[in-house]
Parts: C-alpha cells; sequence; structure tokens
C-alpha cells in the first residue's frame, strides 16, 4: 500500500506542478488577476506532496519491503538502520526522486517566503519552477519509477554497494541536493524577471539570498563528498577530477560567479544581462551534471543504472529548457536596461575580473569533462585526467585568488590604483616573504604548490582588512561573511598546496613486529585481527604510531569483506595532529606472511576541509546580514 | 567610459575569455589527455612513448607474480586477440583486482614494451566495468536484478 501511495502522491504532484504552470500563465494575462492568488498555495501543495512521496520510499526501505523492486535490488534486511534509511537514495530512482522533491520544496520555500519579489514576477518564477518540475515528474514516472513492484517478492534484497555504506551517504548527497537543485530557484527567477522585464536591483536584491542559500549547501556538499571520497576510497587524495566531481564543481563556480554579479546588480544596478545569464548557467550546468551522472555515460560509484533511454530523456529534457531559457534571454536581452558604468579600477571592475575568471576555469573544466565524450562518440577512446585539469584550472585559479584578495579593497565606482598599492603593499610583502622562505627553507617543489603556498598568508591578511580599523562589534554581519569566506579560500588554499608539496608516503611489506617511518612517526606494525560488523568481516591490522618522545596513538585500517553484496573493500585508518594527518591503508598478505601497508603523512591537508567550512560559514553570515537589514528596514 | 561602450566592452571581454579558454583548454589537451589502448592496438599502432596512456584488458590467469619487495607486482594483460601487455605496478591492487578480471592502468610505455602502471584503476563495484571494455566486447557487464 505504502508504495502505491507514494506512486498516486508523486501523480498528484506532477498535476499540481501543471496546475500550478497553467494558473501562473494565465495569471500573467491582463484578466488573470483572479489567478494570482491561487498559485502561491499550488506551489507550496507541490512541495508538499513531493515530501510525502519521497518520505514514502524512506519507509518503504525503512521496512525493507522486498515486494518493491527498488528495494529489492538495493536493499538487504541485516543492514545497519542509518543505511536503509540514507539507501533510499543510494540509487538511481530514490536519486532522481529526492532530486525532484528538492525541486518542488524549493518552490515551495519560495512560494512561502518570497515577500520582497514583484507580484508578476514571483508567478513567473512559480510557473517556471513548476515547468522544470513537470519535465522531471515525466522522467521520474515514465523512466525512472521508484514506486514499481516485484513479483515474486525474493527472499532477501541484493544489498548496498558498501561503498556507499558509510555515514557520509546520509549526508553528502542530501546536502549536495539543496545546492545543485536548489540553484533551480536562481534560473526560476531569471526566466520570471525576463517574461516581467523586471531586472533590475531589487530584482536582484530578492534573488541574493536565494543563491546564498543554495550556494551554502553546493559548498558543504562538494566539501564533504571530497572528505568522504578521502577517506573511503583508501587512495589518499582528495579531489580525482572524476566527471563526477566536475559535475559539482561547474554549478559551483557558476554559483560563486553569480554570487557575485548579483551583488554588483543589487548595489550598483550594473551587469544586469550578465547577471541574468549566470543564473541561467548556473542550473544548466546542474541539468548538464544530472544527465552527466544519470545517463550512465560514466563509470562511477554515481552511476547507478545504465539505460540508454534514460539518457536520452534528460538529454531532451536539458535541451528544452536551456534551449528555451537561452532563446527567452535572446528575445529580451534588449529589453534589459544598460546598467550603471564604472571606472577600469574600481571594485565592480574586479568583481567583473572574478567572474571572468571564474567562466574560464567553468570552461576549461567544461571542455575536459565533456571532450571525451565527444571523442568517445567519433569512436576515440581518450581520457582527460587531473595532468590536464591540473595544469589549466590551477594557474588561473592562483589569478582569480589574487584578484579576490584584492576586491574587497577597492571602492565602488571608481578608485585609484596609488591607493591600491598602498592598500595592498603588506599582503603583497608577506607573500613575497613567504614565498622567500618556501624556496630557502623548504626542498624543492612544482611550481604550483610553491606558489599557492607563498600566496596563501598574503590572501590570509588581504581577506581580513576590511575589518581592519572598524568596530568589530559593529561591522555589519555580511562584511563579516564575504571576510570569513575569503579567509576559507586561503586557508583551502593552504592545505591543498601542502598536501600537494609536502605530503611523504611509504609503501611497504611489513612482518608484524616491524617497524616503519612515515613522516616524522615511527609506526610499529603489531599484527592483523579478524574482527566482525554487523554486515561484514574484516581483517584489521594494529599500528601504533609515536612521534618523536610523544604519546603512542593505535590506528586499526581495515580490509573488509561484505556479505551482501560480497564486495572487499578497504577502510583506512587516519590520527588527526593539529599539523596533518598520519593515513594508514592496509593491502594484502604474501606467501612470507607480510602485509603490505601503505602509509601517508599529509601536513596540514585538514586545512582543505576546514577551509571548506569557512566558505560555508562565511556565506551562512552574510545570509544572516542581508535577512536582518532587510527585517530593519524593509524595501 | 560612455554607457555604451561600456556594454560593448564587457561583452568583448567575455568572449575573449571564453575563446581563450577554449584554446587553452584545447592545446592543453593535446598535450595532456591520455588515449586508450588495449593490447592488440599496441600490436597496431606500435607504442605510445611520448606521453601518458591507458590500457585495459583481461589480466591472464596465473600471470600475476609477485615481487621480493612484497609490494610490486607483475602481470600480463590480454584481449580478444593474441597480444598480451606486461604490465608492472608498485603499490596496492584495488579490492576487485584479480586474474581473469578486467582492470584499467594509467601510466607509461617503456622502450622495452612493459608498461609501468602509475594506477591501477578500481571497479568501484562488481557490476561496474569500464566502458572501453565493454564497448570492445573484452567484458560483459553483469547487471544484478
Amino acid at each position: 500500500m505504502i508504495a502505491e501511495a507514494g506512486l498516486a502522491l508523486l501523480w498528484l504532484a506532477a498535476a499540481l506542478s501543471l496546475l500550478q504552470l497553467v494558473l501562473g500563465w494565465a495569471a500573467l494575462r491582463p484578466s488573470g488577476e483572479a489567478m494570482l492568488r491561487a498559485v502561491r498555495p499550488v506551489a507550496v501543495a507541490q512541495g508538499i506532496l513531493a515530501g510525502l512521496a519521497f518520505a514514502c520510499l524512506i519507509w518503504l526501505f525503512l521496512r525493507t519491503d522486498l515486494s518493491v523492486k527498488l528495494v529489492a535490488a538495493n536493499s538487504h534486511s541485516a543492514k545497519p538502520w542509518l543505511y536503509k534509511f540514507a539507501g533510499a537514495w543510494g540509487n538511481h530512482e530514490g536519486s532522481m526522486l529526492l532530486w525532484v522533491t528538492v525541486l518542488a520544496m524549493a518552490g515551495a520555500a519560495v512560494a512561502l517566503f518570497e515577500r520582497r519579489l514583484r507580484q508578476d514576477t514571483l508567478i513567473a518564477t512559480l510557473a517556471a519552477q513548476a515547468a522544470i518540475g513537470l519535465g522531471f515528474y515525466a522522467f521520474l514516472l515514465f523512466a525512472s519509477n521508484p514506486f514499481t513492484r516485484l513479483t515474486p517478492v525474493p527472499v532477501e534484497g541484493n544489498g548496498l554497494n558498501p561503498l556507499l555504506q558509510d555515514p557520509g551517504l546520509a549526508f553528502h548527497p542530501p546536502t549536495l541536493y539543496f545546492g545543485y537543485v536548489g540553484i533551480s530557484i536562481a534560473f526560476s527567477f531569471a526566466v520570471g524577471a525576463l517574461i516581467t522585464r523586471d531586472v533590475g536591483p531589487a530584482f536582484a536584491r530578492a534573488m541574493r539570498p536565494w543563491v546564498l542559500i543554495a550556494w551554502i549547501f553546493l559548498t558543504l556538499g562538494i566539501t564533504a563528498g571530497s572528505y568522504w571520497a578521502y577517506y573511503e576510497l583508501g587512495w589518499g587524495g582528495w579531489w580525482f577530477w572524476d566527471p563526477v566531481e566536475n559535475a559539482s564543481l561547474m554549478p559551483w563556480l557558476a554559483a560563486t560567479a553569480l554570487l557575485h554579479s548579483v551583488t554588483v546588480l543589487a548595489t550598483r544596478g550594473g551587469l544586469r544581462a550578465w547577471t541574468i545569464m549566470l543564473a541561467v548557467v548556473a542550473f544548466s550546468m546542474s541539468m548538464i551534471g544530472t544527465f552527466l551522472v544519470r545517463s550512465g555515460i560514466l563509470t562511477s560509484v554515481h552511476a547507478f543504472a545504465v539505460d540508454p533511454l534514460r539518457g536520452a530523456f534528460i538529454l531532451v529534457l536539458l535541451g528544452f529548457y536551456i534551449g528555451g531559457a537561452l532563446l527567452l534571454f535572446g528575445l529580451r536581452v534588449r529589453h534589459v536596461k544598460e546598467g550603471t558604468a564604472f571606472e577600469i579600477v574600481s571594485r565592480e571592475a574586479a568583481l567583473v575580473i572574478n567572474n571572468l575568471l571564474l567562466s574560464v576555469i567553468l570552461g576549461l573544466v567544461f571542455i575536459g569533462t565533456l571532450y571525451p565524450l565527444v571523442t568517445q562518440a567519433l569512436g576515440q577512446e581518450i581520457s582527460v585526467g587531473p595532468p590536464y585539469f591540473n595544469a589549466v584550472a590551477g594557474p588561473v585559479a592562483l589569478v582569480l585568488v589574487a584578484f579576490m584578495a584584492m576586491g574587497p579593497m577597492l571602492r565602488w565606482r571608481r578608485d585609484e590604483l596609488k591607493a591600491l598599492a598602498g592598500r595592498i603593499a603588506v599582503p603583497v610583502l608577506l607573500s613575497a616573504a613567504a614565498l622567500l622562505a618556501l624556496v630557502i627553507l623548504a626542498p624543492p617543489m612544482n611550481w604550483l604548490p610553491l606558489l599557492g603556498l607563498a600566496m596563501a598568508p598574503g590572501v590570509a591578511a588581504a581577506s581580513v582588512a576590511p575589518l581592519w580599523r572598524r568596530n568589530l562589534r559593529r561591522t555589519p554581519f555580511f562584511i563579516w561573511g564575504m571576510v570569513i569566506a575569503h579567509l576559507g579560500i586561503a586557508v583551502t588554499l593552504a592545505g591543498m598546496a601542502s598536501e600537494s608539496a609536502f605530503t611523504k608516503e611509504t609503501l611497504v611489506a611489513a612482518r608484524p613486529g616491524q617497524s616503519v617511518a612515515a613522516g616524522p612517526f615511527r609506526v610499529l606494525f603489531q599484527g592483523v585481527t579478524p574482527v566482525v560488523g554487523q554486515n561484514w568481516t574484516a581483517i584489521e591490522a594494529t599500528l601504533v604510531a609515536r612521534r618523536g618522545e610523544g604519546a603512542p596513538v593505535a590506528l586499526r585500517p581495515q580490509a573488509r569483506l561484505f556479505s551482501s553484496p560480497p564486495t572487499p573493500t578497504s577502510e583506512a585508518a587516519i590520527s588527526t595532529w593539529w599539523d596533518g594527518q598520519l593515513y594508514i591503508a592496509i593491502g594484502e598478505e604474501d606467501e612470507q606472511g607480510r602485509w603490505q601497508l601503505r602509509l601517508w603523512w599529509k601536513p596540514f591537508v585538514t586545512l582543505i576541509w576546514l577551509g571548506g567550512g569557512l566558505i560555508a560559514l562565511g556565506g551562512l553570515l552574510a545570509l544572516i546580514g542581508r535577512l536582518r537589514r532587510e527585517r530593519r528596514a524593509p524595501a | 567610459m560612455k554607457r555604451k561602450n561600456q556594454r560593448l566592452v564587457l561583452l568583448l571581454l567575455a568572449i575573449g575569455a571564453v575563446l581563450g579558454a577554449v584554446l587553452l583548454g584545447m592545446s592543453a589537451m593535446r598535450s595532456q589527455a591520455s588515449f586508450f589502448y588495449a593490447p592488440g592496438d599496441v600490436a597496431a599502432k606500435g607504442l605510445p612513448l611520448d606521453r601518458a596512456v591507458r590500457i585495459g584488458g583481461m589480466v591472464k590467469q596465473g600471470s600475476i607474480r609477485r615481487h621480493g619487495d612484497g609490494v610490486t607486482i607483475d602481470f600480463l594483460v590480454g584481449d580478444q586477440t593474441p597480444n598480451t601487455i606486461r604490465v608492472v605496478f608498485r603499490g596496492l591492487t584495488p579490492e576487485l583486482f584479480r586474474e581473469n578480471s578486467g582492470m584499467i592502468a594509467e601510466g607509461r610505455f617503456r622502450a622495452d614494451g612493459i608498461f609501468v602502471a602509475s594506477e591501477i584503476l578500481a571497479k568501484h563495484d562488481e557490476n561496474y566495468m569500464p566502458p572501453e571494455l565493454t564497448r570492445r566486447g573484452l567484458h560483459k557487464t553483469e547487471t544484478v536484478h
């Protein structure tokens, strides 16, 4: 019954999204004022129904109802409850249902809370959101139904991919989707404003908090995904330039650019058409990412099912939505007013450069991600990996970070180069000193991490500069937000560069009782013991690490064998210190009774994710600041 | 700057940036993209010595040899042609790496034809197979229903 109820709720939600679209369209016609009031409640009801349908799926997974095909194919009764719960989205259909649910709930949130947008623009926005929803409801109902029954009912389910059986599954996908799909609001706002010709500072002020919310979640989701891959895969890497990672990075780059251009539009009335374009591009990247990940053309832990029909379906949907939005943009862009002009040396100009560089990185990542698919269609197998992405994105990112450091020190509209030179003197001197110290004292390293390490302190100093001579108590929250987010970039940069430059790796085959060096540690391999979990067995190694004369720390990496499906996985053991992480993975035993051990000492690697957290925190502070200011002075 | 000109300048800048990105991307692609070689390709096209490549195929039964250091192995990779590639790898192999199973490796060929793998790509799950292999009929993808 639950499955049928879920399916019925989904159909109802789809019907409401059609109603929302039609009502919105009718309300915008000259005679349609009577419909105006109906659109908001319909949008809220649609969000609630989609949420209930998703709750039905979670319930089915928690009960391990094997008469539902999706549960039987992806769950198992002997799984810990957390993975039954989170396993609801650890498969193609479930993750698409989560996708659509977030889309519907985002629309409902706009209907409930958006008070400042002009009413006709709001209605057009909700209609646009419903139009997107309609296509993806169709995709769910016709090509990815999560509630299909299965007869005969199997005795036991197939279980969940063990790599996904980690607390990260409960956090990373929903967080990422809130950002990834939440950015659809920016797209709908842009479409709405184009329809009602309402592109201006007031519109931008209304859009900004929504972009911020989506961007915060996207930042958190990417950061969490990176840390999860780092400890779960056991390869010691934190970013692999996997197409799936790129699929989340591309909307983030576009949303970051949008966040800055929308500020120019809100405060200075500039960059109008560009902001609208970025809003369209950001969610377009999300849809392209969905296509890459869900169509089965990629091989990845994220690609669940290979079904050409699904790929074609999403391709048609995204072609329709992106093409439609671009067409509307082309038709209406001449009605978008020219923005306020500014000088070459000004805050606006720095933000334009920020936007251009973010777009360049986005373009480079886009080419690298999609080019192999194009050549593959032409019959040539190539793969584009970290060598390409690091070589092209790294240098551009460093230039971008340099401009990011300068931007907040510039005045709006016009400024003097001389004044700027005075303000950046301290950060530049700091970076120069760091560069000198690194070249003299540190072992030789690649120029990219070298520059990254040298720039980090200067960028950090420049980031906190806006607080200089301010009364910290009376500094508005959104200034704090900017400062913390930019500081987060500097912290992440330091972590990435340090990991890349100073990581020490040791690969040995060791007998129990043998001692191994790993960076500043002496690690004693004591031996292995078998251990048993709820749905796995494992060989667990015990290693005791000592740093100089410090207290010993025990690390226990495992080689696990999951029972359903029967899959071996490696669980790395990580010991976190103030200045880095000791990371140990265990391999196989050889004929002589030696065990393969891989040990890494990664100095300051934790800064990567700490910085990611700071960036998201900065976003949150900015959001609170904007909302508080609004409450005080209603627009 | 005049208002009229400003939009034009911004537009030109944007186009310039995108063009620059495309040119930079394509030129980097030429030197950094790695091509896929199955054992049959090596015989047909010759050894690619100038760049990193990917190879893939089935690990031959009984071909995995462990070296004395305990962390280096070598093995033969074959496809449906009679050709094979000998691969040397130092590191921990992925959990699902075994004889008679598909694999993909990244690395470089030495002049003597031995492939030095820098990385052996893990199959994330027993249901997955690198598409390069399935498309060439080197391995059948099994799906669980």
